[in-house]
């Protein structure tokens, strides 16, 4: 059966008039000149997503890319300027916890506020009030005001009120991380519930680990424009490649303008061969080795430098990670082209991607140059297990 | 579970796709609005008690407060102006009339002033939750109210006290002279609270324009002495052309037992009716007006 089209974005932009003035001298002053102090900011630009119930879609992208605002708009706090945004069925927002909280009220007068602010009738939340209280864990409290409160308590409370509001649309903006660590397993159990319940979530992170586990579809935004759309796999792909070469672009930035105070240098190429001898993109058998070719090119004289490698599932994840300060062996002062080369030796991968990572660090932390995926390889196994890992294993009834 | 996905899935398939943020006409839109606040209702009584716990939650005399001020004036006003400038002579049960006056006067200043800060004061809210935003102006005239009907009560013990009891047909002015203010307030507060988000001067233009308002009406002193001075210019239209003015007279014309040979304008509860139908009018534009700026509100603030 095909889904229904929960929330349909189509050809949405979104304009933001930055004014300089605010106080009605400056407007009666500035009065026929006010367009030179205006300022227009696309925060969207024809932005069309479709997303069918049932779904947990992933909002990402760097900072000031529009994400938040899309989220906003699709709450219904910020309207478009062109284009539409439609639902179906109900909707809840967690885009600020507590943001309806009255500091002195009591735990129990802002539960019933907050509930009713997120759309629970009374009724509703009389009948899970005990609920509410119950997955806050500050029973204690309840009848003390909020203003008294940790700011943990705090958030536990307001999480605690939006995960019982029933909604068919969810809205999320980095309210996960919240509390203390056996909270916030219970909260992404909760977020496990509602998928498993069907209810359409979006979330807005940057913790894109979380958007690997859990989404089924992400969507990349950059300035205001979809860039990637898929797959969470392929979308952090894209992302990560894109906050690289932010990254890489900063490093030579920095290095043009401290001039020769730090060292230019870079890794040219990565090579992988396996112990069979296999180039290129190799597959391997569970537990053989693997040889890690790197060429650096120095245009001024390194010295006092670390070279690193480590490997990463292709969603980013590190496995792996050494360098040669770690294991002791640092590399002679370079100018002009090196070679170098790494051989790990009896990798226990199990069947799956890999990517390999290299680096080049200063001994004093600064990063010279690093290439997240450097160079791909597979691991095939029997199909016996799961995961990144492989483990030698047998089964024996004691 | 997949049943569960799928029921809801199918449930879903049934509704229509509905815009997320209300986009109506200028006209069209009055009957969204009012279904959505109405569909808020249980909010907005919650939002009325939060206003009334929280304002005077970590005083010791509480509620007390919000009927000493009114009190503190009635004095001050009964001995500067009743007894010093004499205008107590002219005027029988002179405390009676004035706090009939100040209690029209404090709901609707409260209303007025308060509302035209809900907005912006609820920012954190607005900013975060899609509500209909009406429910902040209207939770100020709810918590405004309740305050009216303390200083009420207090309003007909001095009647009791001075053995003057309001009774029979003289009642018919209170509901009507209420409703003109409450009409007016409200739209005035709707207007000023939409338009404050864009200009912040709003707030203190408020304030000022409640006191020259004040001295308007015939709060403290009666409407005799307006009739003496202007009676039969176009002053005497103007002056009675302030809904504030009709308001206070309905007000001393059922509490003032006393003030009855006293000269009234002439059809007080016409003046009245046609003043609520104009601001009846007034309260459906100035929603509109709201509903047209609220659109914005999030970004704004």
């Amino acid at each position: 059966m095909t889904r229904p089209t929960a929330i349909q974005i189509s050809d949405v932009s979104k304009r933001f008039v930055i004014r300089k003035e605010k106080s009605l001298k400056e407007r009666v002053v500035n009065f026929g000149r006010s367009n030179l102090h205006k300022e227009d900011f696309w925060a969207l630009r024809d932005v069309s997503i479709d997303i069918e119930s049932g779904t947990t879609v992933g909002l990402i992208g760097p900072n000031g890319s529009g994400k938040s605002t899309l989220l906003k708009m699709i709450g219904g706090i910020v309207q478009p300027t062109t284009g539409s945004v439609r639902l179906r069925g109900r909707l809840a927002a967690l885009l600020e916890l507590g943001a309806g909280f009255h500091p002195d009220l009591t735990g129990r007068e802002n539960v019933y506020l907050n509930a009713s602010i997120l759309g629970l009738t009374r009724a509703e939340i009389a009948r899970h009030f005990d609920a509410i209280v119950d997955f806050s864990g500050i029973e204690r409290f309840i009848d003390t005001q909020v203003k008294f409160y940790s700011s943990g308590m705090y958030v536990r409370l307001a999480f605690a009120v939006a995960i019982h509001v029933d909604p068919d649309i969810l809205l999320v903006d980095e309210v996960l991380a919240v509390g203390d660590e056996p909270f916030q397993r219970k909260c992404l159990e909760r977020i496990r519930g509602f998928q498993h319940e069907g209810r359409t979530i979006v979330m807005v992170t940057h913790s894109l680990d979380q958007v690997a586990e859990f989404c089924d579809r992400a969507v990349v935004l950059e300035a205001g424009r979809v860039a990637a759309d898929g797959l969470p796999r392929d979308a952090l792909k894209i992302l990560r490649a894109d906050f690289e070469a932010t990254r890489q672009e900063e490093i030579t930035k920095s290095q043009l303008s401290e001039g020769a105070a730090r060292p230019l240098a870079q890794i040219t190429g990565v090579a992988l061969r396996s112990d069979d001898g296999e180039t290129g993109r190799p597959t391997l058998a569970v537990g053989s080795g693997l040889t890690v070719a790197m060429q650096v090119d120095a245009t001024t004289r390194l010295t006092d430098w670390i070279l690193g490698v480590g490997l990463t599932t292709p969603m980013g994840t590190t496995l792996y990670q050494t360098n040669t300060k770690l294991m002791g062996v640092p590399p002679a002062p370079l100018l002009g082209t090196g070679r170098y080369e790494f051989h790990l030796a009896d990798l226990p991968l199990g069947e799956g991607d890999y990517a390999v990572q290299a680096s080049i660090q200063l001994l004093d932390g600064t990063d010279v140059h690093l290439v997240p995926e450097a160079a791909v390889f597979s691991v095939r196994g029997d199909g016996s297990s799961l995961g990144p890992l492989s483990v030698p294993i047998t089964f024996a009834m004691v | 579970m997949t049943d569960m996905i799928e029921a809801r899935a199918a449930e879903l398939a049934d509704q229509p796709l509905r815009l997320a943020s209300p986009q109506t006409g200028f006209v069209s839109g009055t009957l969204q609005s009012v279904r959505d606040i109405v569909a808020h209702r249980e909010l907005l009584r919650l939002l009325v008690a939060r206003e009334l716990k929280a304002r005077y939650k970590d005083s010791s005399l509480g509620f007390i407060w919000s009927l000493i001020r009114p009190l503190v004036m009635l004095l001050i006003y009964y001995i500067a102006l009743g007894k010093f400038l004499g205008a107590a002579r002219g005027i029988p049960s002179f405390a009676i009339f004035i706090y009939a006056g100040l209690t029209a006067w404090t709901l609707h200043s409260e209303i007025v002033a308060l509302g035209t800060a809900s907005i912006v004061g609820n920012s954190g809210l607005i900013k975060k939750v899609y509500l209909p935003r009406e429910v902040f102006p209207l939770s100020v005239v709810g918590s405004s109210l309740f305050n009216f009907g303390m200083q009420f009560v207090i309003l007909m013990a001095a009647t009791i006290v001075a053995h003057k009891i309001p009774t029979g047909s003289r009642w018919l002015f209170f509901p009507l002279s209420l409703a003109v203010l409450v009409v007016w307030a409200l739209a005035i507060a709707l207007l000023l609270s939409a338009v404050n988000v864009y200009l912040r001067d709003v707030g203190y233009l408020v304030e000022i324009a409640l006191q020259v308002f004040f001295w308007a009406s015939p709060i403290v002193y009666a409407w005799k002495y307006v009739l003496n001075e202007v009676g039969g210019t176009i002053y005497e239209t103007l002056y009675l052309a302030n809904p504030m003015t009709l308001v206070t007279m309905g007000f001393q014309k059922t509490f003032w037992v006393r003030g009855d040979g006293q000269p009234y304008p002439d059809r007080l509860g016409l003046r009245l009716g046609i003043v609520l139908m104009i601001g009846l009018v007034l309260l459906w534009l100035c929603q509109r007006v709201f509903a047209r700026l609220q659109a914005n509100f999030a970004q704004e603030l």
